[in-house]
């Protein structure tokens, strides 16, 4: 299959290494320098020897269910007349796309000989896919996590803990993922001689956002074939949600060169005229700027200062936005589109009921932008939806959404049981 | 310019001390207070941080303290008219420093007029490293102002000379890896990086991160040009108040001066 424009995402003009536009760069501190040209050294190699990527989707086979498969609605596809896919990366082990960016940095952290991972996570499906690799490949590891997820997301810190990863509930700023990434910077200054920061999206300087879309691109080009294979034929459209971008950029990386519509859905939180969102593109409360090493739409006031963003699934609650997503937003590759909490609950009941699919709230996201504009559709139009990750780890947010009496009550027993 | 000021101060004294402040916190009027201790013990220099929302360089002192002059309504406003306050008041020449969305977002030559207009003399950027500052730089130096730019013991030595390339004034050297706060042990291996580094640039050095206390002066003279004393002055501030300020900048004045 024909790669180009993603090949072409490799290349750079003299000068303007990790620069896709305007977006992207490496604005860190100096004592960061040498260690990301290591990294990008590293990952050069690593791109260059068909042994590595061998390595890797071996690994992934064994380990963590690739090829994921592709899943018709059926019942969905029947009530709109239209073909409705979901590329099922909640089949992942650790149940998310995740997977699929930390076991490839894994790899590269053991061609690099460092002994030591670190980690940010927000919902904390990649803090918990971190600390499996790192218990797999035999690292230390330590994950960083905003205090409010650690709240919002106890049973995942439960798993790091368990897999024997050290978690650190971040205090500081709005004490959610942005914070939990600044402190993995902090200690990455300390620590690169032996430490690697596995970061979890496409954003951070170059070469993360590079890489993490490299790694994560294994979801778009199995999904192309497996299309051609199942339908014949190249979907019209495909949806995936968007925090930092990266199982977008999975899966859009599949279809760049195609005549396939790409929209990225962001969280719309309350509503767009609320504040309350983490739309950066599809709102209006974003604009570029320069922040936690690299340049992009971030959501902040007239000065410069980051604000605080909402949405009901901690994965997409971020204020910045993966800057080839920018730049293939700002070209008119990419369109995006915004989902509110609300129409995420009713799009995440209507999965489970209709299809027997749990997924995870930020998948709900495109699934909720499907359903919005699926009336409108063509008959007959093929759509692809990116399943990023199931939906069990949500399980407290989705009860409390639905005032379900039963959970509560069973919540109060185990809390009267353990005194 | 900087750096005939430096050169003409360390004639008469070996090692000169620079001090900082986080603009706004724990208020203006605190931190006018603290540029007259500063005065009066005989800083020759002092950075003025702009708070930033995401201070990734920061250890934990100066997070909270960036966070909280925020909430407090720090803004560019008032922070450049705090600055051209102090320079009308006080001598030693002010310097910004901060991160870099702010200055993107008020756009390069816009930040450069009015740090210029606000008598500020250069900036320090913890997040722009130099290949990304060329276009700042150049504005910088047509308005008379100094781009001041960082070197780290991480460096090889070829960066150390591409950083040396478009500073001015003086070169920041970070004292050891991380960010800043924790206290840094200065060994042999300090000296050692401070001499790769005056190898790299002909400007007087200033050795920042960590340094706290009168025997760390004492040993960085005849290597260092200045001593930059950051969180150990807030820590002071914040827990044994203005006297105690006062005396400890004195004693560092004074252990930076000749024996
Ligand atoms: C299941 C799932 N989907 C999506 C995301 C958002 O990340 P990204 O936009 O990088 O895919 C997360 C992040 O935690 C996630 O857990």
């Amino acid at each position: 299959m024909s790669m180009k424009k993603f090949e072409e995402l490799f290349q750079f003009e003299p000068g303007r290494e990790g620069f896709y536009g305007e977006y992207g760069g490496a604005y860190i501190p100096e004592i960061l320098h040498e260690t990301l040209a290591e990294l990008t050294r590293a990952f050069e190699n690593a791109r260059r020897d068909p042994a590595f990527w061998r390595e890797y989707a071996e690994l992934m086979g064994s380990y963590s269910c690739r090829p994921t498969p592709i899943t018709r609605c059926d019942n969905l596809s029947r009530q709109y007349d239209i073909d409705i896919f979901l590329k099922r990366e909640d089949l992942n082990h650790t149940g998310a796309h995740k997977a699929n960016n930390v076991l490839g940095q894994g790899l590269l952290v053991r061609r690099m000989g460092k002994k030591r991972v670190i980690a940010e996570t927000g919902a904390g499906q990649h803090g918990v896919a971190t600390a499996t690799m790192a218990a797999k490949l035999g690292f230390e590891c330590t994950i960083y996590m905003g205090a409010v997820d650690v709240e919002r997301q106890r049973p995942n810190v439960f798993w790091m803990e368990q897999l024997g990863a050290q978690v650190v509930a971040v205090e500081d700023g709005t004490r959610t993922l942005k914070d939990a990434i600044n402190a993995a910077m902090r200690d990455w200054c300390a620590s690169m001689a032996d430490t690697h920061y596995v970061l979890g999206t496409v954003c951070g300087p170059h070469p993360f956002p590079l890489m993490v879309t490299y790694f994560q691109s294994i979801i778009g080009r199995e999904a192309r074939d497996q299309m051609l294979r199942i339908q014949g034929r190249l979907p019209d459209r495909v949806y995936a949600c968007v925090g930092g971008g990266s199982n977008a950029s999975g899966i859009f990386a599949g279809f760049l060169d195609d005549k396939v519509e790409l929209v990225g859905v962001e969280a719309g939180g309350l509503g767009l005229d609320t504040h309350q969102h983490a739309a950066r593109i599809a709102g209006h409360d974003a604009c570029a700027g320069v922040a936690q090493g690299y340049r992009t739409y971030f959501i902040q006031d007239a000065e410069g200062q980051m604000r605080e963003t909402h949405s009901i699934s901690a994965g997409l609650d971020y204020i910045g936005v993966g800057p080839i997503l920018a730049w293939l937003h700002d070209s008119g590759r990419i369109r995006f589109a915004a989902a509110t909490d609300q129409e995420v609950i009713q799009a995440f009941k209507t999965l489970v009921r209709q299809e027997g699919i749990i997924p995870a709230l930020e998948s709900s996201h495109a699934i909720a932008q499907v359903l919005k504009e699926a009336p409108a559709m063509p008959r007959g139009t093929t759509v692809l939806i990116n399943l990023s990750g199931r939906g069990d780890k949500d399980i407290f947010t989705i009860a409390e959404a639905l005032a379900d009496e039963r959970w509560l009550e069973f919540l109060r027993r185990k809390v009267a049981a353990a005194g | 310019m900087l750096e005939d000021y430096l050169r003409n101060k360390l004639q008469s004294q070996p090692l000169l001390v620079m001090t900082h402040l986080v603009a706004g916190y724990p208020s203006l009027e605190d931190n006018w207070r603290m540029l007259e201790a500063m005065r009066d013990a005989g800083v020759a220099l002092v950075e003025l941080q702009f708070p930033f929302s995401e201070p990734i360089a920061d250890g934990p002192v100066f997070v909270r303290a960036n966070q909280l002059a925020l909430q407090q309504g720090m803004n560019g406003e008032r922070y450049f008219d705090f600055m051209r306050r102090a320079a009308r008041e006080f001598e030693f020449p002010l310097l910004y420093m901060g991160y870099y969305n702010p200055v993107f977002r008020l756009g390069g030559q816009r930040f450069c007029d009015a740090l210029k207009d606000a008598g500020g003399r250069g900036y320090i950027i913890a997040d722009l490293p130099p290949e990304l500052a060329v276009d700042l730089d150049v504005k910088a130096r047509e308005a008379g102002l100094d781009p001041i730019h960082l070197m780290t013991p991480a460096n090889s030595e070829a960066r150390l000379r591409e950083i040396a390339v478009n500073a001015a004034g003086f070169v920041y050297c970070v004292a050891r890896k991380g960010v800043t706060g924790r206290q840094t042990a200065l060994g042999l291996d300090v000296t050692d990086y401070l001499d790769r580094c005056r190898k790299a640039t002909g400007l007087p050095i200033g050795l920042g991160f960590g340094i706290r206390t009168t025997e760390d002066l004492r040993q960085l003279k005849g290597h260092a040009d200045i001593a930059i004393i950051g969180t150990a002055c807030l820590e002071i501030w914040e827990q044994e108040g203005e006297q105690a300020y006062r005396d400890y900048l004195h004693a560092l004045q004074k252990a930076a001066g000749r024996n």
